[in-house]
């Protein structure tokens, strides 16, 4: 066993952030074997959230790489600013003539250098062009790279959490894949749902929640919704409900059938056509 | 360690490799799967078959659309149930009426020694010959008694009947205890061969892509100016194209009759590709190709196209490729006259040839289901006309197909 003193720490949740046990175990195995964690799931099912709790709890810093579809592999190693070094040539400046000032660092360079243990997310990989996982293979693997302009290799002291996540819209390539551990994060049963209601709102009402579930569960049963409400938008939508008690009368009307559409529906469906649908099919039920 | 479950998870298509099973390895070797008791670390224990199985998962798939191969894969390690020509044996099965295997019997339940009097099949593959045979005799519907394929009875084939190693044939499996993760399959609709959507079609034809960098200079090539103001001292500007994706695509439909029923997932398919080519063409036939296409299906008659002209008016760099189903009579593919509308001079073969000897890149994307094409003599000869480029209109067909495409 050659388990170190670091990665003895593991992750087990926080109070604010529900993980099942899989999850947990996902995390814990690809912080002790150092490898990236690529997490995929519904969206809404937080998945950058279990970066940013993952970091808290382990009390180590946070470093956030947002892809876009522009976003290149190079920029998340360093940058070099030609264009202010050709102004600098041009000025005269006496910085023009260490290359190392138009270097910019990149988020892995961050990561990799970094006094402690950081946790570094990719945020939506599946963003970018399908060549960018494919340009890092090395550099998440062995965790340095090399500056071409001034010749230096920045490897990582200490490697970095790597979490990734990706919203399928892309294949990543199998090269990659390989590198990474991978975990889906399934939606939530009711049961784990309840408690994910708990660390948001303590002092729910037992009822209000029954209610609320009841009609979450039937809407994301409707045939045909082009984004089934998740985590996020149910927690949304209790935390509308928790201030109008209007909406919570409103609410048992709903159950009761007295009303089609369940009030404050804009927290959680939010395509028209979705609305649409609903009304449609609530009509029907009504016949 | 695990030398068999992986070769286990290879066969049943879950694309594994040494990587994976040295991390598996690794993973216990750094201690994961074992609960350190806080106080005494003697009385540490072994973690649960649950943990052990997600620990597995974790390290080994990397795609939720293998989730329900793994979950197949893993009952088959730790149970030896073989499932994996299930599928194949189903395809097999279509030709029976439904109702022949419609529930009308309670399960029985054999006792102990009954059933080890049954007869016992040694191997899949003899179980699978049998049930061929027993096919061909078999003429009616069939239900209880021991020897024909039907519901509740103790023949090994059918459902909801007993058998110590029957092949269920339909309707949901009663006799197995569901406790286990792996048997619920939950996953199989993240299954690969789902059916796809507009985004994830256009994902796939991403893959076909050139890029070139075509059209007028109006891109500041960056490096080039400072290479080259470097070099002279004063600023001199250089211009570039820019980087396009310039592959051309033809795509011909098979429309009407037998294609009425893909019509949705032939539109789906329709306006990915026109999203994501730039150069699209596309026409329409029926049931195979003769000596016209058409573009408005309106205008068929008042607006034919020649082939001869589609085959000189695109050049041998456009991908072609043909949607349809392949399936017709022997007639329409073979012979001259062969045409359900018109008297073709030549061949439907003949032109299909023609086409596949013009262009560099020809494929065939079928909606039909993969296990149904041997079962149509049409589907088989094309295919092997078109040298195997025959792909199932699924994410992963359309996907094989771009990679051979994009070559």
């Amino acid at each position: 066993m050659t388990t170190t003193d670091k990665t003895k720490k593991s992750f087990t949740g926080t109070q604010s952030y529900i993980a099942t046990d899989d999850l947990q175990l996902a995390v814990n195995a690809a912080m002790t074997l150092q490898k990236p964690l690529l997490i995929k799931g519904e969206p809404g099912t937080g998945k950058t959230l279990l970066a940013e709790e993952v970091a808290e709890s382990l009390g180590m810093p946070l470093i956030t790489w947002h892809i876009k579809s522009t976003t290149k592999a190079e920029q998340g190693l360093y940058e070099y600013d030609a264009v202010s070094r050709l102004r600098d040539s041009q000025l005269g400046d006496d910085k023009v003539y260490e290359i190392g000032n138009y270097i910019k660092p990149g988020k892995l360079w961050d990561a990799f250098t970094s006094n402690e243990r950081s946790v570094l997310l990719i945020d939506e990989i599946d963003k970018a062009d399908i060549e960018f996982p494919n340009d890092l293979l090395h550099e998440l693997d062995k965790m340095s790279f090399y500056v071409y302009e001034t010749g230096e290799t920045i490897t990582a002291a200490q490697r970095p959490v790597v979490i990734i996540t990706s919203n399928n819209e892309k294949e990543l390539p199998d090269a990659f894949l390989r590198r990474c551990f991978f975990h889906y994060i399934d939606f939530p049963e009711e049961d784990t749902m309840r408690q994910i209601i708990d660390v948001h709102f303590p002092n729910i009402q037992e009822k209000l929640v029954n209610d609320a579930l009841d009609i979450f569960y039937k809407l994301r049963n409707v045939q045909g919704l082009k984004k089934p409400p998740s985590t996020s938008e149910l927690v949304d939508w209790l935390t509308l409900l928790l201030a109008d008690d209007m909406a919570q009368a409103e609410l048992e009307e709903n159950l009761r059938g007295e009303k089609s559409i369940p009030p404050l529906y804009g927290a959680l469906l939010k395509n028209e056509a979705d609305v649409n649908l609903l009304q449609r099919f609530a009509n029907m039920m009504r016949r | 360690m695990f030398i068999k479950l992986f070769y286990t998870l290879r066969t049943y298509g879950v694309p594994v490799s040494t990587r994976e099973l040295l991390d598996l390895n690794a993973a216990l070797d750094q201690g994961l799967m074992m609960q350190t008791h806080p106080e005494n670390p003697e009385l540490s224990t072994f973690a649960s078959r649950d943990d052990m199985y997600r620990l597995i998962r974790l390290c080994m798939v990397k795609d939720e659309r293998h989730f329900d191969k793994f979950d197949r894969a893993m009952s088959d390690y730790f149970e030896g149930v073989d499932s994996l020509d299930m599928d194949e044996l189903l395809a097999k099965l279509t030709d029976i009426p439904k109702e022949w295997l419609d529930l009308k019997l309670d399960p029985k339940n054999l006792t102990e020694e009954q059933r080890r009097l049954l007869k016992k099949y040694g191997s899949l593959e003899e179980l699978m010959k049998a049930l061929e045979e027993r096919l061909k005799e078999q003429k009616e519907r069939h239900q209880g008694g021991s020897k024909w394929v039907g519901t509740g009875g103790t023949s090994p084939f059918g459902a909801y009947g007993d058998h110590p190693e029957g092949v269920r044939v339909g309707g949901e499996s009663r006799k197995r205890s569901a406790a286990k993760v792996w048997e619920q399959r939950k996953y199989r609709n993240l299954d690969d061969d789902s059916q796809l959507g507009t985004r994830q079609i256009q994902m796939a034809l991403r893959n076909l892509r050139q890029f070139a960098r075509t059209g007028s200079a109006d891109e500041l090539d960056i490096h080039e100016t400072i290479k080259r103001t470097a070099k002279k001292g004063v600023l001199d500007i250089h211009m570039q194209a820019e980087r396009r994706n310039r592959v051309k695509v033809l795509m011909l439909f098979d429309v009407g009759g037998s294609m009425d029923v893909h019509v949705e997932a032939l539109e789906k398919l329709f306006s990915a590709a026109r999203n994501e080519f730039k150069t699209l063409e596309f026409f329409y036939f029926h049931n195979c190709l003769y000596d016209y296409v058409w573009k408005d299906n309106n205008r068929r008659h008042s607006a034919p196209m020649p082939t001869y002209e589609l085959l000189n008016k695109y050049g041998r760099e456009y991908r072609v490729i043909f949607v349809g189903d392949a399936s017709m009579s022997p007639y329409e593919l073979m012979t001259v006259g062969g045409s359900v509308e018109y008297m073709n001079n030549e061949a439907g073969i003949v032109w299909l040839k023609r086409v596949l000897e013009h262009f560099d890149k020809v494929a065939w994307l079928n909606p039909e289901a993969p296990s149904y094409w041997q079962y149509t003599q049409t589907i088989v000869e094309i295919k092997k006309i078109f040298d195997n480029k025959m792909y199932p209109m699924t994410l992963h067909g359309v996907e094989e197909m771009t990679n051979y495409m994009a070559r």
